[in-house]
């Protein structure tokens, strides 16, 4: 048990490696099937000092709303981001830091929540506090910063905790 | 005939949203809005074209294309980490810890933390 661990350190890891390779490939062989599997043996070997522990996922079901979510919310903040280039003068815009404390302890949830800021309407991550336990986040335009921290806390952050935690 | 159409709308939208990415590089005022622009209208652009190469493949040639899928993918991995080295840079080169909203417990957002500030804590943390 101790050796499987050793050589295979995450095998969710290795499981996506291998597909990855078979998707870039774009045609299924025994051949490539078998070059996918060796290199999703290697590479988390050669990359385990860098990640020591293997995530948890809770409820990985939630895995797929929360993609369909961030997804959808993609669409609608490049729809956001485009009206608010075009059309509003550059003097009417408030950017606005805000810090947003995190609940999240996960360092996977924590990235996870960090790009999926900078995808969606009008927010960027830009850094993390020293001891991890808030992100600063830059608004395009926020007029009322309290109000986009509120519903980052309770769209993704809370369906995060959900999923790792 | 609507095949077709269907490709077309998707390309011309997906480039519109590379359009609009590129000026808004232009037309915002600071660095950090200007950031802003490119990652997320450019993600619908290549999006756009990308879907429109899907409908293509599957409908033209007959195969269905992961490449696309895979693409969008390294996109949606990738951005927000360029976008991130980015502000870490204009936070170290253009403002100072007071420019920032508090940070919590610790008053530093993690750029701004450096070695000088606790020089015989960092050994011990490493």
């Amino acid at each position: 048990m101790k050796l499987l661990n050793r050589l295979l350190p995450h095998p969710l890891l290795t499981l996506m490696l291998t597909v990855i390779w078979l998707l870039l490939v774009n045609r299924f062989s025994l051949n490539s099937l078998l070059f996918g599997f060796l290199l999703g043996l290697l590479i988390p070997v050669a990359t385990q000092p860098y990640w020591p522990n293997r995530p948890k996922l809770k409820r990985p079901s939630k895995l797929v709303t929360y993609t369909l979510l961030v997804l959808w919310d993609i669409i609608v903040a490049n729809v956001a981001v485009a009206r608010i280039v075009l059309f509003m003068p550059n003097a009417k815009r408030q950017p606005a830091w805000i810090n947003i404390p995190l609940d999240i302890r996960t360092p996977e949830a924590i990235a996870m929540l960090g790009g999926t800021i900078t995808m969606t309407p009008g927010t960027l991550t830009a850094d993390i506090s020293a001891q991890g336990r808030s992100l600063l986040v830059h608004c395009l335009h926020a007029p009322d910063p309290d109000a986009v921290r509120a519903e980052i806390k309770t769209r993704y952050e809370a369906r995060l905790k959900e999923i790792f935690e | 005939m609507i095949i077709e159409l269907l490709i077309s709308v998707c390309v011309v939208v997906g480039g519109l949203f590379g359009l609009v990415g590129s000026f808004g590089l232009i037309k915002l005022s600071d660095p950090m809005s200007r950031m802003h622009a490119p990652t997320k209208s450019t993600t619908l652009g290549v999006g756009g074209v990308l879907v429109g190469s899907m409908i293509h493949a599957a409908v033209y040639e007959g195969k269905v294309s992961a490449h696309e899928l895979l693409i969008t993918l390294f996109l949606l991995v990738t951005a927000p980490v360029t976008a991130n080295f980015l502000a870490k840079v204009f936070i170290n080169q253009q403002t100072r810890p007071e420019d920032l909203p508090d940070a919590g417990s610790c008053k530093l957002w993690a750029t701004h933390d450096k070695p000088e500030h606790h020089p015989a804590s960092d050994q011990s943390e490493a």
